[in-house]
């Protein structure tokens, strides 16, 4: 097991590394750096900038160094918690984000548990209900919630709520609690308002996990122990959980490698949408005025939190699945 | 030598292997028929997939004729009419059967409100006109034409789905946007499928240090979020690119990102098909890797390479859609149906105007007939099973 979990820790942290590579690489691909572009924002608002100024600046933010020490500089602050300096509001970047990092993990998690606790229920009824009414509405609403955007189901949900009960959805807590320090009340208030961009964001991965969970206990249930174990007279809930029901949950962790990204994805462009105090927002104003280093300390915020997810579910199956400590990789 | 030999009966009858083994038409025509029409007749048999395939193939045709179908030009604005409402077409004019037609609008500021409101004119009827002139346009920016299927009554207003902000019709922009938005998909999907089937083909035609190489880049690919990464590379594109330009580039972003789950595909088929005999044949024949893996290799799954991009394609359109509508994909003038939902970006826009929501119904619906195709295509591209 011990030697299993190095092998991963070891494979997690040069993904770790090539992911950042990439995004440094993104990061520089725009022209120019962002202290030029600063520079002609100041000069269009008519002020001059001595050209020392701008020397003594490239310096001080190490853009005149070779790009690999600038790299390595990049990499070290975001390990010490250094996110870099946020132009729009001439404040460090950790300042402005208070705890939307928190709530970032936060979403993402309920997310995730939201897609567990409901395709769960759902996905053994239709595999124990094959091709009855029940399995074929459910597949086909599953089918509808794969295909159906969830920024735009973040539209129409925001759209109903407005008109029909005339209140704004598009928070993730009381508006006085924004800047409030973290009390009891504001903890309230976000889990009050979390459920529905959690409802939004989780359907799609839902409607797969369904799928995927009926396919597999299908496939399970046709085995020759089944048949076995119902000749013998087990009592049908007993033959269904005892071994089954085990052998299918087994994606359930497994997919997590599948569903996160996604997940995170969603929780992206649903959060600016519906404007939620977490990273997304915050990442879609950086890249929209080209605020790269900002925006790719994000990037990467959002990185690690799905490597990390991976790495801890990748040793949850291996704590499951004796086979995976021993040959060091899934049986799928 | 052997006498008590059995008697050997021979029939003289003339034998016929047909007069035994005659197939009936049907079993003939079963038998004999290519892998791709066996593959039509599964395909015919889901009628969801059916169903979904014609709406997309009615919606791609729709883009070769835009200009025809649209009632009015991309830019025209009737500033008189801003945020009108959607008009209904409809048949009888007190309970007189007259053909298609609207009921003028007229428009009031509310003064208290300072709010456009529009009234229905029961007395102004306006008939709907059929290939009819109107708007001047160029067929493909090319053939100069001014014939519509359907243009407004003389003097008369025709917004089926309502106006912008500007005066324009929404359903005309739905339509041109279309043009763009489903085009997207397709020339994202021929690169996410060159990259997919050369880089997933090395892989498994090769092995060993390729392979281990291709594995790991589709490794972290897969672990990142699409969508902040789509973000960031078109946030990345210089903002003094034309139009043209930033479309072509989304849309290879959107094909560069997309090519793991493919190549991984294409990399497990060859890895058990390069063992194959005949693959052997080919190589000793001296056939070159790119010979024996685009000739001998890949039409072995082509169906099944084709019905999981078809499962891709709904991913780009929406990918191009998100990015439009954050404003980090394509700007106007381009409209795609992402362009056009930028405006119901405001909540409060959307509650006064809530046909501003309706470019996204072509959205959903081009999704789902993606998926629903794909799906029937992915059951029909195993024949023999």
């Amino acid at each position: 097991m011990l030697n299993y979990l190095a092998r991963r820790l070891f494979t997690m942290i040069l993904t770790l590394l090539a992911v950042s590579a990439l995004i440094f690489i993104i990061i520089q691909l725009p022209p120019g750096d962002y202290l030029s572009s600063m520079m002609a924002e100041l000069q269009a608002q008519g002020e001059t900038v001595a050209g020392d100024k701008i020397e003594y600046l490239r310096h001080q933010y190490g853009l005149d160094r070779p790009m690999i020490e600038q790299y390595g500089l990049w990499i070290l602050g975001l390990v010490r918690g250094d996110f870099g300096y946020s132009f729009e509001y001439n404040r460090p970047v950790a300042e402005v984000v208070g705890d939307r990092l928190f709530l970032t993990v936060l979403l993402n998690f309920a997310t995730v548990l939201f897609i567990y606790a409901v395709s769960f229920p759902i996905g053994i009824y239709s595999a124990t209900h094959q091709y009855s009414w029940g399995d074929h509405g459910l597949t086909f609403l599953g089918l509808i919630g794969l295909a159906t955007p969830n920024f735009l189901l973040a539209l129409i949900l925001m759209y109903l709520a407005n008109v029909l009960f005339g209140t704004s959805i598009g928070t993730l807590m009381d508006e006085r609690y924004i800047n409030a320090p973290w009390s009891i009340d504001k903890a309230l208030s976000v889990l009050a308002h979390l459920w529905v961009p959690v409802l939004v964001i989780g359907t799609s991965g839902t409607a797969g996990m369904i799928r995927r969970l009926r396919a597999n206990l299908l496939d399970e249930l046709q085995k020759q122990y089944v048949v076995t174990g119902r000749a013998k007279g087990l009592s049908p809930s007993r033959l269904l959980t005892k071994y089954p029901l085990r052998m299918a949950l087994n994606p359930f962790i497994a997919d997590i490698g599948t569903l996160l990204p996604n997940v995170v994805s969603g929780s992206v462009i649903v959060s600016a949408v519906m404007s939620l105090q977490t990273t997304g927002p915050m990442l879609l104003r950086a890249l929209q005025s080209q605020d790269m280093y900002l925006a790719g300390s994000f990037l990467m915020f959002l990185g690690v939190l799905t490597v990390i997810g991976m790495f801890v579910s990748d040793v949850l199956l291996a704590i499951l699945d004796p086979r995976i400590r021993i040959e060091g990789r899934s049986m799928r | 030598m052997n006498e008590d030999r059995l008697p050997h009966f021979v029939s003289d009858a003339p034998f016929e292997i047909e007069t035994i083994e005659r197939l009936t038409p049907e079993q003939e025509r079963y038998f004999l028929a290519s892998q791709w029409r066996l593959m039509w007749w599964r395909f015919r048999r889901h009628k969801v997939a059916l169903a979904a395939a014609i709406i997309l193939a009615l919606a791609y045709g729709s883009i070769l004729v835009t200009e025809f179908l649209a009632p009015y030009g991309l830019e025209s604005r009737d500033t008189g009419f801003i945020y009108a409402p959607p008009q209904r077409i409809r048949l009888f004019h007190e309970g007189e059967l007259i053909g298609p037609f609207v009921y003028g609008l007229k428009y009031r500021l509310n003064l208290e409100t300072l709010q456009r409101e529009y009234v229905i004119d029961r007395a102004r009827v306006q008939p709907i006109r059929f290939l009819c002139l109107g708007d001047a346009y160029r067929l493909w920016g090319l053939i100069p034409g001014r014939t519509h299927l359907m243009c407004p009554a003389k003097g008369g207003t025709l917004f089926l789905l309502g106006t912008d902000r500007l005066g324009r019709d929404i359903l005309s922009r739905i339509f041109y946007g279309a043009r763009i938005s489903l085009t997207v998909g397709l020339i994202g999907i021929a690169i996410s499928f060159t990259l997919g089937i050369t880089i997933g083909g090395a892989a498994g035609y090769f092995g060993g240090l390729v392979d281990s190489v291709v594995q790991r880049v589709i490794e972290i690919l897969r672990s990142l979020p699409e969508l902040p990464l789509w973000m960031a590379l078109s946030a990345a594109l210089p903002v003094t690119w034309s139009p043209i330009l930033v479309y072509f580039a989304i849309t290879i972003i959107l094909g560069l990102l997309d090519w793991p789950g493919l190549a991984r595909a294409v990399r497990s088929k060859l890895l058990a098909l390069r063992e194959e005999d005949f693959c052997t044949a080919a190589q000793l024949m001296g056939a070159r890797p790119s010979r024996i893996i685009g000739r001998h290799l890949l039409p072995n799954f082509m169906s099944h390479l084709i019905a999981s991009a078809s499962l891709s394609i709904p991913t780009m359109i929406l990918g191009e859609t998100a990015l439009s509508f954050l404003g980090l994909g394509l700007r106007p003038p381009v409209t795609s149906w992402g362009v056009l939902l930028t405006e119901a970006q405001n909540i409060e826009a959307v509650v006064l105007y809530p046909w501003l929501l309706l470019p996204m119904v072509p959205v959903i619906i081009t999704v789902l007939a993606f998926n629903f195709f794909g799906d029937g295509l992915r059951d029909a591209a195993d024949p023999y099973e």
